[in-house]
């Protein structure tokens, strides 16, 4: 501070309408700063924020030469942003700048007035001592490279890739199942409109395979992610499907040259509720139209013995390739979204509903595909005995809102299940049916609307908890049906309800890798296991990675508006960096002091965002200020006390705490 | 292999022959129970409704002699005591109140216990220390044709299903299976059979051993198995009150423990049978 | 002639602080968190015969609700299956909290005069502290004449048919320990509880004669 001028202190106090004056005397706060060293302004104000408050620091930098600011308000989070951009404008390095929480440090959580107001003395102390030390600093640009690569191809990743290639970006999507469309692929029909899923969706699948701007790539998965935002690489692995994606022209005239004559092999796309052979394309409008063979299956992928009447239908198109391995990808991205969706409850982990072990109890994805014209029972309802149902009791909260499996809510499923049980009763409308439910949560657009037709239509709701699906019959009519045993908590007393079928409504989960996902794109993820958002509502699609962004239900559960809306979103946020075409990045990086690393390493390992290499040639480490975070962790662990960091210099910590424990 | 042994009131009075056939079943697989030294009552059921803290302090004194045994763990065959001994366990791990209830009591006259020794099942001892393979090499009488409704009550699975499911257990199923019998499909294996209601609030109590019974003969069994010996009474003892106030549903309840002493080739008086009020010989021409 | 019970309840039939003391027994906690699901009910073996589901009594019983809780059916009903707290998707132990309302309802009389469950956990601590051991002959006999002797007259042939197969004890079981039990039960007793059954205040409501 040798060559600097006198240091002169503008500190201010902000009320934040009685937030912080209600709790705190801010009077006597201004007071105390007044008196304290370098301060040569200071002042109380009920909105600091605002216009005539941010202009008041901008008068008095010029009036009283000022070269340090304190502001004493809310969270930096809130309004740091603000204020150094008031610093700024009056002519000063916005880092001269330093901010204290009154509010959320002090006045929000305390009760005792006088307490609080010795409590703020001692914080502004401490700010006080620190910002004399602050040095200027300047906010580093990187330049964003144009291109996003969109995870996961079902309506969020489709939906994020068309907004982001209609605006003239370049997208690569990449889905890790044969095909793109994801859950709605297999959807019937859609709640509360009952607008066909496919003849909304699969526009959008041809959409994106058209697309010039659009790289898909299906089968495929990342394996690897380095870089920071605006400059990612990307290894995207192509897994074989021993079939040439750019010499099949989609004919299937393969499928029924295929030496099994008849399907049987469980087919995953109808919940193994049909039967596939081992060459097959997943549905009629799977994209991209290309079949691929199941080596678990396949008899020529088995045992090299087959009379491959495949390849012979295929002629001269040439398109199978047995001998089809792994290829990779390296590609460079500015940002990510990730869309990997979900995964449903595994109806088995609750016994008592019988799910596996009585044949006519199903899962609500697997009505979904048995009530579509195009699935395996061409929409009969029909039960694993081949019997039409007079009955069907849906039981929700299969896999939710319970503490021993999922504590949360899914959203979508007493929708989901009034939908079905309306699509049964269109089918077929002398069947009862009958709907088991602990809440009814039906808000959003058209939902309560939904739930008074699904009530008018004669679906019978019960207000409880199915406690068991048995086939323990105690009365005639019982006998060789399945016997739902629940209290009508509305009546007060409990039931006993023989079905003819069961549906459980299975619950949302994180996918299975989730954590290894998460992992790969440096994000969090809540509790349950779902990516976390940076912020719950002022940051809904972002996590704490820039330039990585999360769009539908790998982030919670939610239902088709939800996620094309938050599909949209982050495509937005990833538009907003491309088109800034740098992003700026807080200066709040560690360095490090080339003359006094030992080249020893310890730092390395212990960078969370991969941001410090060992230069070769110098045998020094380097910290690339994109990537850094500025956590700090390499400060605290080098040997040789190297590494220092702008904002956390030695002298401004312990002024800081010097400045605190000054106080009586 | 050897464990402390704690029978239970009932194994010394209406569910003796619980014991007569666990001791030499046991001995033939090689496995030797040791009485605790004079214990007392585990305080059932019934003393939880009356005080909490009294009623582990009864339970804990066993735990403390059990503990100074140095045996690898607590057998005892009879649900309740199961339960309570577990639960007391549990209780004085995690509610300071009660145990330092404990801590005084025992304190008192010199005992200590560190909840340190594992309270377990005989069914549990069979399936997961001996092994269905010795079991079924003991087997010189296999129940070939005899169709078993395992039935498994309620305070064995629950709520501390240590060993087994407590939804679907199949330890007893396997373990019938395992003696050549055939094993009926029982939805009701783990719905309380009502005996602790059964002295006080006759109708309710009967009930629940009607509907346990009825279906177990619906189901085409020749008898039900099982683990308790309060279930074992209950639906042994009161054929006449549920045969005048609903129906007859006469079917035998047995041990599973004389099943398979039963099974091991030994005489049905040797495993308490003739103590039974539902007789089961004609059921089993292979004991003939 | 109609007769008429009041169905309205005003807030001078709750007993304040009722569901909080009940919730800060062992094992009760969890009662906050209840969602009203009735699964406890539906997996209930007995409930068919409650007058107040367990629902209902949980929902009482947070509700502060005292008198229609202990002086409801339910609570002596309960058989300690487990049941619904194994299957409570909020994990509350629904079998203590039970036991503990019916620890409540002895200490404070709240049951009719001869009703056997209480008069049985009664004779059963008795015996099992004064004997170390319980001999269940002897034990329901001495309830059956403290309840209902005429009853164990119908028991007689029962009675016969246990004691031809040598399953009734004539003499009763005592522990060698007897002195260190009791002095153990000695350390921490508390005043005695007036177990004595009361003429419960207040006028009859529907369901409360078990």
């Amino acid at each position: 501070m040798k060559d600097e001028p006198e240091i002169r202190i503008g500190f201010y106090v902000c009320h934040c309408g009685t937030n912080i004056a209600a709790m705190i005397d801010c009077q006597a706060v201004a007071r105390y700063a007044a008196q304290l060293p370098f301060v040569a302004v200071s002042r109380d104000y009920k909105y600091m924020c605002s216009d005539p408050g941010q202009e008041l620091i901008q008068r008095d930098i010029k009036e009283h030469a000022l070269n340090r600011i304190v502001v004493a308000s809310c969270s930096p989070l809130l309004h740091e942003h603000t204020f150094r951009n008031a610093t700024e404008k009056g002519g000063l390095n916005p880092y001269f700048f330093h901010m204290v929480n009154l509010r959320e440090h002090n006045s929000w959580v305390h009760s005792d007035g006088s307490k609080a107001t010795a409590k703020a003395f001692a914080q502004i102390r401490a700010a006080i001592a620190r910002v004399p030390h602050h040095k200027a600093l300047e906010v580093l640009q990187v330049p964003i490279h144009p291109d996003v690569l969109v995870v996961g191809g079902g309506i969020a990743g489709i939906h994020a890739a068309l907004t982001l290639a209609n605006a003239g970006k370049k997208v690569y999507l990449v889905e890790r199942e044969p095909t793109i469309g994801g859950h709605m692929a297999k959807f019937d029909k859609t709640f509360p409109t009952l607008d066909c899923a496919a003849c909304i969706l699969t526009p959008k699948m041809s959409q994106v395979k058209s697309h010039p701007k659009i790289t898909l790539w299906s089968f495929s998965e990342v394996v690897k992610l380095d870089g920071y935002v605006g400059n990612y690489q990307i290894t995207v692995k192509h897994k074989p499907r021993y079939v040439n994606e750019d010499l099949c022209v989609g004919c299937l005239e393969c499928i029924p040259a295929c030496v099994f004559k008849t399907p049987k092999f469980p087919d995953e796309f109808n919940q193994n509720l049909g039967k596939r052979k081992p060459v097959y394309i997943p549905f009629p409008q799977a994209t991209p139209q290309v079949v691929l063979i199941d080596p678990e299956v396949c008899l020529n992928l088995k045992t090299g013995k087959c009379k491959q009447t495949c390849v012979e239908a295929c002629g001269d198109r040439q398109a199978i390739d047995f001998d089809q391995r792994e290829t990779f990808d390296d590609i460079k991205v500015g940002n990510v979204i990730v869309a990997t969706g979900f995964k449903t409850f595994d109806a088995h982990r609750i016994p008592q509903y019988g799910y596996g072990a009585f044949p006519n109890v199903f899962t609500s994805l697997e009505v979904e595909r048995m009530i579509n014209t195009s699935g395996p029972t061409s929409g009969a309802i029909v039960g694993r005995d081949g019997k039409h149902p007079d009955t069907v009791g849906f039981i929700l909260c299969v896999g939710s809102r319970d503490e021993k499996t999922n504590k949360w809510c899914s959203r979508t499923c007493c929708m989901h299940s009034m939908k079905l049980a309306q699509l049964i009763k269109e089918h077929c409308p002398r069947t009862e049916v009958y709907i088991f439910y602990m809440d009814i949560r039906a808000p959003g657009k058209g939902a309560e609307e939904f739930y008074d037709k699904s009530l008018r239509m004669g679906i019978r709701f019960i207000r409880g908890r199915v406690a068991e699906v048995t086939d323990w019959a105690v009365t005639p009519e019982e006998e060789g049906r399945l016997v739902v045993r629940c209290e009508d908590t509305m009546a007060g007393f409990v039931r006993r309800i023989p079905f003819d079928m069961i549906v459980l409504a299975i619950g949302k989960e994180p996918q299975a890798d989730a954590q290894d996902v998460r992992r790969l794109f440096n994000m969090s993820c809540g509790t349950e296991g779902f990516f976390l958002e940076r912020h719950p509502k002022l940051a809904p699609v972002s996590t704490f990675t820039d330039g990585i962004f999360i769009a539908g239900a790998c982030q919670g559960p939610k239902d088709i508006p939800d996620t094309v809306a938050q599909a949209g979103a982050a495509a937005a946020e990833a538009m907003v960096l491309i088109d800034q075409g740098h992003i700026e990045i807080e200066p709040n990086t560690a360095h490090i002091s080339e003359v006094d690393c030992s080249g020893c390493k310890s730092c390395l390992p212990l960078c969370p965002y991969t941001a410090i290499a060992f230069i070769e040639t110098t045998k020094k480490a380097s910290i690339n200020a994109a990537l850094c975070k500025g956590c700090g962790t390499c400060v605290a662990a080098c040997p040789s006390g190297s590494i220092t960091q702008n904002l956390f210099e030695d002298d401004e910590i312990f002024s800081e705490i010097a400045g605190v424990l000054a106080y009586e | 292999m050897k464990y402390a042994y704690f029978p239970g009131c009932s194994l010394k009075g209406t569910g003796r022959s619980y014991e007569e056939s666990l001791l030499p079943v046991m001995r033939i697989l090689g496995i030797e129970l040791e009485e605790l030294r004079d214990w007392n009552c585990c305080g059932a059921t019934a003393y939880m409704s009356v005080d909490e803290t009294k009623a582990c302090v009864l339970a804990s004194r066993n735990l403390a002699i059990a503990e100074k045994t140095g045996h690898r763990a607590l057998v005892t065959p009879c649900s309740a005591c199961y339960l309570v001994l577990n639960k007391t366990q549990h209780y004085l791990k995690e509610v300071p109140a009660i145990s330092n209830g404990v801590g005084k009591a025992l304190g008192a006259v010199g005992l200590s216990c560190h909840g340190a020794m594992p309270v377990r099942h005989p069914l549990d001892i069979l399936l997961n220390e001996v092994g269905l393979d010795a079991i079924k090499q003991k087997v010189t009488h296999p129940l070939t044709g005899v169709k078993i409704a395992p039935y498994y009550g309620c305070q064995i699975v629950r709520p501390y299903a240590t060993f087994d499911n407590a939804y679907q257990p199949t330890t007893l199923d396997r373990l019938c299976e395992a003696l050549g019998a055939t094993v009926a499909h029982y939805p009701l294996k783990t719905r309380c059979c009502g005996g602790s209601l059964t002295g006080t609030m006759p109708e309710p109590g009967l009930h629940c051993a009607y509907q346990l019974l009825k279906e177990a003969v619906k189901r085409g069994a020749d008898l039900l198995a099982t683990v308790c010996p309060l279930c074992q009474f209950n639906l042994d003892g009161y054929h006449d009150q549920i045969a005048a106030k609903w129906e007859p549903v006469r079917l035998p309840t047995l041990y599973f423990t004389q099943l398979m002493g039963l099974a091991f080739g030994l005489a049905p008086t040797q495993l308490g049978l003739q103590r039974h009020l539902v007789p089961m010989k004609p059921l089993l021409p292979v004991t003939a | 002639m109609i007769e008429y019970t009041r169905v309205i309840k005003h807030e001078t039939d709750r007993v304040p602080g009722f569901g909080a003391e009940v919730m800060r027994a062992p094992g009760c906690e969890k009662l906050a968190s209840c969602i009203q699901c009735g699964t406890c009910s539906g997996v209930c073996p007995v409930s068919i015969y409650m007058d107040f589901t367990p629902r209902q009594i949980m929902a009482l019983t947070r509700a502060d609700f005292k008198d229609d809780v202990l002086r409801s059916r339910t609570i002596w009903l309960c058989v300690s299956c487990y049941a619904c707290t194994t299957e409570c998707p909020r994990k509350i132990r629904i079998t203590d909290i039970i036991y503990e309302l019916k620890q409540r309802a002895i200490q404070s009389g709240y049951y009719p005069e001869h009703f056997a469950v209480p008069v049985l956990a009664r004779e059963f601590t008795d015996m099992a502290r004064a004997n170390g051991r319980i001999t269940e002959s002897l034990l329901v006999m001495r309830m059956y004449l403290k309840t209902n002797w005429l009853a164990a007259l119908g028991m007689w042939r029962l009675g016969l048919k246990l004691m031809s197969t040598g399953r009734f004890s004539y003499t009763p079981e005592k522990i060698e320990g007897r002195a260190e039990l009791e002095k153990m039960f000695a350390a921490i007793d508390t005043p005695i509880p007036d177990y004595s059954p009361s003429g419960a205040p207040g006028e009859e409501t529907k369901g409360t004669q078990p």
